[in-house]
This record gives C-alpha cells, sequence and structure tokens, in this order.
C-alpha cells in the first residue's frame, strides 16, 4: 500500500469538501460522497491515515466489521485505503483545524496550524474523541514552562544546541532524540521509570554505548517536580529506588504517547454536548447547515461508536451533501452492484 | 459475584458489584467510578485506567504481562503495584479486591 502523500501547496486549497479526521468513518466518506461525484479532501493531526485504528491499535483485532469477520486496526486501514482510490482524494497529515468560518457567499473557510486555508461548501466532521495530542505529564506548574522549556516536539534541531536536556520516555520518540540531540546538546539525561525499553533495540544498544563512554546519563525514575524562575526550567527532582535527586535541566522532553482532545472544534460555534456534537439522524447535520459530523464525534439518541455506525452515517450524510453541492441535480439512487454508471466511477467497467 | 473497592485519592471509596469474566475497567465504568477513563475502551492502548493493586491483593492480581509494561510506561507515578484495570479479569477469587485510582490518569 502506497502511503499518502502530503500536499505541499501554499495556496488556499477550493474543493467540495473538507472532511477533518482521516480515521475509518472519514475515509469512507470520500468513498460515499465519491459515489455522488463530490471530491474530498482530508486533514488529519497524525502522520498518518486511519485515526485511532492506525495511532491506538494497529494490530489488535476487529471483530464487528460487517463481512470481515476478523480485521487489525491496520488492515482495516488499508483496505479503506484501496477502497476509496479510484475518488484520489488529497490528504493533509500533520495539520490541525485551527479556526472555521462561513463567509458570506455560503462556503466555509477553515484554517490550519500551518497555516493553510481551505475554502468548501461543507464539511464533514469525522475527528474521533477529538485531536490527538501529547500527553502533559501532571506536574505541578508543568504549563508555565512549556513552549519556553519544556516541548513535546522537535520542531527545529538547533533549538536545542547547548541545553541541558532531559528526555523521558522508553519509546521510539525519546530513544531517537536521545540520540540526535546528544551530540549537540551540552549535557543529555534520558529518563525513565524502567530499565526495559520498548524502543528499538539498536537504538537502545547505541544509547547504552554512549551512557558507557559518559557522553550522557540514563536514570531510571521518574519525575515529581520542576523547577524554575519566569518560565525558565532550571531543575526536575526525579524520585528513583535510591530516593530522590534533583538535576539541573533547563530543557525537558516528555513522550508519554498521545491523548485526544477536543481541541479547537469547542471553539466553531457548534453546538456541543459533552464534548459530542449533536446530530439529526437523518443528514447527520449539526446546528450549522453545511457542516456534518459523523462517527465518534457526534451523539444522537441511541448512538453506538462502532464504526460500523460511522459507515451507515457517512452515507446518509452523502445525500445531504449532495444537494448543497450540486443544487439543481436530482440524486437518483443507485447500487454499486448494478449501476453502470457507479461501476465506472470505481473504475471496474 | 465479587465485590470490588476503588479508593479515590481523596480517601473517599465505593464499593461496586462486579461480574466474574469482566474486566475491572468496565466494572469501573459501568458504576461511574471517577478518575478511570479508558480511552481507548479497554485495548490495552492507552494507559488511562491506571490502577494501584491494594498489597493484599498482589499475589491474586499478578503482574503486568510484557505488553501491559509497555503501556504503563504511559502512565503517570508508576508503582510497583501497578495494573491496567482493563487487564485484570474478574474472577471468584477477586471478592473483595481493592484497588486505589491515581491522583490523575495524565
Amino acid at each position: 500500500m502506497e502511503l499518502p502523500q502530503n500536499e505541499f501547496s501554499d495556496g488556499p486549497v477550493e474543493t467540495d469538501v473538507v472532511i477533518i479526521g482521516a480515521g475509518p468513518v472519514g475515509l469512507f466518506a470520500v468513498f460515499e460522497l465519491g459515489l455522488l461525484d463530490i471530491k474530498c479532501h482530508l486533514i488529519d493531526i497524525l502522520d498518518k491515515v486511519g485515526g485511532q485504528c492506525a495511532e491506538l491499535y494497529p494490530e489488535k483485532p476487529i471483530y464487528d466489521i460487517p463481512g470481515l469477520p476478523v480485521v487489525s486496526g491496520q488492515e482495516l486501514t488499508d483496505r479503506l485505503m484501496e477502497q476509496i482510490k479510484p475518488f484520489d482524494p488529497t490528504f493533509h497529515l500533520n495539520e490541525r483545524v485551527d479556526s472555521l468560518t462561513k463567509l458570506d457567499d455560503g462556503r466555509f473557510h477553515l484554517k490550519t496550524d500551518v497555516g493553510r486555508s481551505f475554502f468548501c461548501k461543507v464539511i464533514v466532521v469525522g475527528a474521533g474523541g477529538g485531536s490527538f495530542t501529547p500527553k502533559r505529564p501532571p506536574l505541578q506548574g508543568i504549563e508555565g514552562y512549556e513552549g519556553t522549556s519544556v516541548y513535546y516536539s522537535v520542531r527545529r534541531m538547533e533549538d536545542f544546541r547547548d541545553k541541558d536536556i532531559l528526555v523521558v520516555g522508553g519509546g521510539d520518540s525519546a530513544l531517537d532524540w536521545t540520540l540526535s540531540l546528544q551530540p549537540i546538546a551540552n549535557s543529555l539525561t534520558l529518563l525513565h521509570r524502567r530499565d526495559d525499553f520498548r524502543a528499538a533495540p539498536h537504538s537502545v544498544e547505541k544509547m547504552r554505548e554512549l551512557v558507557a563512554l559518559g557522553q550522557m546519563r540514563l536514570m531510571i525514575g521518574q519525575m515529581t517536580s520542576m523547577d524554575g524562575v519566569d518560565g525558565k526550567l532550571e531543575g526536575v527532582t526525579i524520585k528513583s529506588k535510591e530516593g530522590e535527586e534533583r538535576i539541573a535541566i533547563n530543557t525537558v522532553l516528555p513522550f508519554f504517547g498521545l491523548t485526544m482532545k477536543l481541541g479547537p472544534i469547542a471553539n466553531w460555534g457548534l453546538n456541543l454536548e459533552e464534548n459530542l456534537i449533536p446530530v439529526d439522524t437523518e443528514k447527520f447535520e449539526t446546528s450549522e447547515p453545511g457542516i456534518f459530523a459523523i462517527g465518534d464525534i457526534n451523539t444522537y439518541p441511541g448512538k453506538l461508536k462502532l464504526i460500523l455506525s460511522g459507515f451507515h452515517e457517512a452515507a446518509l450524510m452523502s445525500q445531504q451533501a449532495h444537494r448543497y453541492i450540486y443544487p439543481d441535480k436530482k440524486l437518483l439512487f443507485q447500487y454499486t452492484t448494478s449501476s453502470s454508471n457507479l461501476q465506472k466511477k470505481l473504475g471496474v467497467k | 459475584m465479587a465485590k470490588i473497592t476503588f479508593i479515590q485519592p481523596d480517601g473517599t471509596s465505593e464499593t461496586v458489584d462486579a461480574t466474574v469474566g469482566q474486566t475491572v475497567m468496565e466494572v469501573a465504568k459501568l458504576a461511574d467510578v471517577a478518575g478511570i477513563e479508558a480511552e481507548c475502551g479497554g485495548a490495552c492502548a492507552c494507559a488511562t485506567c491506571h490502577v494501584y493493586v491494594a498489597e493484599d491483593w498482589r499475589e491474586k492480581t499478578g503482574k503486568a504481562a510484557e505488553m501491559e509494561e509497555d503501556m504503563l510506561d504511559f502512565a503517570f507515578d508508576v508503582r510497583e503495584e501497578s495494573r491496567l484495570s482493563c487487564q485484570i479479569k474478574v474472577t471468584e477469587e477477586l471478592d473483595g479486591l481493592i484497588v486505589q485510582v491515581p491522583n490523575k490518569q495524565f
């Protein structure tokens, strides 16, 4: 399976539909919309498609997809990608939609965190549990150091030159950044709760070599507090089997995985019920005409957070989306088994 | 039937009925026990159902399996007695089990 490529055009994107979230339901929406000649762009905060299926449980078996007695999260994602290939959707990964405004001409304007603009007639929110964001260690006052001393990702390596860095975690992100930043840091300490690492064995081996050479320090323990002045971190206290120790540090990179937060969706003026978007059960439309919500992010009487429910929602949503995009065209209901028109779109005829 | 007691960080506790075969996470979610989030729905993929097993019960609940240990890396304030409650299956033997909910699930 080919990996979807990020589109790197600077100009604004004009399209029929923008789907926010490239999880299984967002991907299937491409199929249902595509059958109705509607073109889609998808935006996802993750660096890959598949949403929770790909991020949380790529290898876990799913047993309740109709027709597939067992399928892993990654396999389901791969199959959906194959299914929507004829409709050639454009993916914008590693991007988060920050703002949504309605224009006077009835279209919507979306802006992402990388400054890209999208203009579209219909928005489909398929954002699941919200945006995946790095987990913030629950240490008192940590918010005050974020962006000045505490970072959850490395955007520019140069920013870390000559710093006294503490990397926390035991997975690939923690180990990869340990190895990349160690040569330019003034000092580097890797902290993990146990002397056992999930990261690739060769990275762990390399890290241990650096420790043996005295070029970095490995500590087994957990952070208990931070101290500093005016947003500038000065030290971190670490609890280990031997007791507590404070080390002088001015930069921390915690890698504790991702969690889902509703994020900017809360500011788009949509009605919300306990962080979910209420929709009707005929069109799955939100309080704002032209904006739909499908999959885990929506709520309605009897809602079940199942992938198969999201697929159904995508199909019904598409009917109404068609009315907005082609107001003058009559919609003829067709089956893929018999319609030569649909089969042509799917490239099978 | 088994009873499971959840102790909150502030010391309050509640004892709820559990059915053999459920996971401790499911028991907590059904009873709306505060502090058990279970963001991934029980797939051992998020570490937001972290609990501390009371001392007398550790032998019966056993130790975390390797995959669960890996997931515990994503929890905070992990201790010797840390488990992910979605990975503890309720058995008759666990009737009376006491677990403590951590200060924060992250």
